[in-house]
């Protein structure tokens, strides 16, 4: 029986710099396009949902 | 000492016992049990029934009273079952793309306990038939207690309590909703598109205020979700918790958006078998009744 964390915020990802908080796992990304990369995969991996909180700011949180 | 008058009511009290647990076993939509071993434990278990219900006329006749004792036996036995079913139910729900859900599970298992129960009142009846008066009433009582034993076991469905119209899904920024109703946050412009590619989007509306409370029970959502997942497939892997199947309430009237993502995009199909979800035992409330009875539930 793993550990699995629920209700968490695993990763952020963004293209902008001012937006994200300390504390947590932020993907700089340098445009859109590699953002959308960056999530999609970090939804597979971190086995999570991509949420949009911005246009620029996207989390990836377990359920 | 052999009482050979009882041979001919015991074997037809069996029989009739044992075939009335064949008939309720077919697998239905709830896809349980499927497997051969399943269906030869409950046949077994259909068949100690039905002789335990067969036996205790002759033994009442014999004037050997003590062997309703034995009833007690099986309650206990029958309850096993019911918790045979939940577990065995509850560590395979866990390797569902869609669970049943606990509230399911329970209905499930406890129509396998009360099965075996009718079993034995169908025996009992028949064998008491057979004994009392001749042959022909105990085809007459065996009869007349599989059409009782098919009302019995068949409760209200959704179609009793919510009208139900197709509504296709749709996304204001990045949140996806049926009609009015908030269904999740879906953040990838791609996983937007599958979304509305395979994505079908029901509302239930209750049609009265108890209908409104049933559907808002977690369990009930999850068995429509099942059922849908069921009889249409789904669009989802493991290692895609984005691709899932939601059912939310509209908090003003108590409507439900129901969001599935069938690998068959039937929207009649989808309908029937929403139509046709039962009502779960557990999720049933009926706050008319109390309000009517016009004093507070202790």
């Amino acid at each position: 029986m793993g550990v699995s964390i629920d209700k968490a915020i695993l990763a952020v990802i963004t293209t902008n710099h001012k937006l994200v908080p300390a504390g947590t796992n932020v993907f700089h990304c340098g445009s859109q396009q590699e953002m959308f990369e960056i999530t999609k995969n970090l939804e597979a991996i971190l086995d999570g949902i991509a949420h949009a909180l911005k246009d620029d700011l996207f989390i990836i949180v377990k359920h | 000492m052999g009482h050979i008058e009882f041979l001919y009511p015991i074997v037809f009290g069996v029989a009739v016992g044992t075939a009335l647990r064949v008939y309720m076993l077919k697998t239905d939509y709830r896809q349980y049990p499927s497997y051969l071993h399943g269906k030869v434990i409950h046949l077994a278990l259909g068949f100690i029934a039905a002789g335990l219900g067969t036996i205790i006329v002759p033994a009442l006749i014999k004037e050997e009273y003590t062997a309703i004792t034995f009833l007690t036996l099986a309650a206990s036995q029958f309850r096993e079952v019911r918790n045979m079913e939940r577990t065995t139910m509850q560590q395979v729900d866990s390797f569902e793309l869609v669970g049943r859900g606990n509230t399911y599970i329970e209905g499930i298992a406890v129509a396998f306990e009360g099965r075996n129960y009718l079993v034995i009142l169908t025996s009992f009846v028949t064998t008491a038939a057979y004994l009392f008066i001749n042959i022909l009433a105990a085809v007459i009582a065996s009869i007349i207690c599989f059409f009782i034993c098919r009302a019995l076991m068949s409760g209200n469905r959704m179609k009793d309590i919510v009208e139900i119209s197709y509504i296709e899904p749709h996304f204001d920024g990045a949140g996806l909703y049926v009609d009015n109703i908030y269904i999740m946050n879906i953040g990838l412009p791609e996983r937007q598109k599958e979304v509305l590619k395979y994505g079908m989007g029901f509302i239930l509306k209750p049609k009265n205020f108890n209908a409104m409370i049933t559907i808002a029970n977690l369990g009930q959502r999850q068995a429509i979700l099942y059922d849908v997942t069921v009889a249409l497939g789904v669009y989802r892997d493991s290692g895609t918790p984005a691709l899932v199947p939601l059912a939310k309430r509209d908090l003003e009237d108590g409507r439900l958006g129901i969001f599935v993502l069938p690998q068959v995009k039937e929207v009649e199909k989808a309908i029937k078998v929403i139509s046709n979800v039962p009502i779960l035992e557990n999720a049933i409330r009926v706050p008319s009744k109390t309000l009517s009875q016009g004093k507070q539930e202790q």
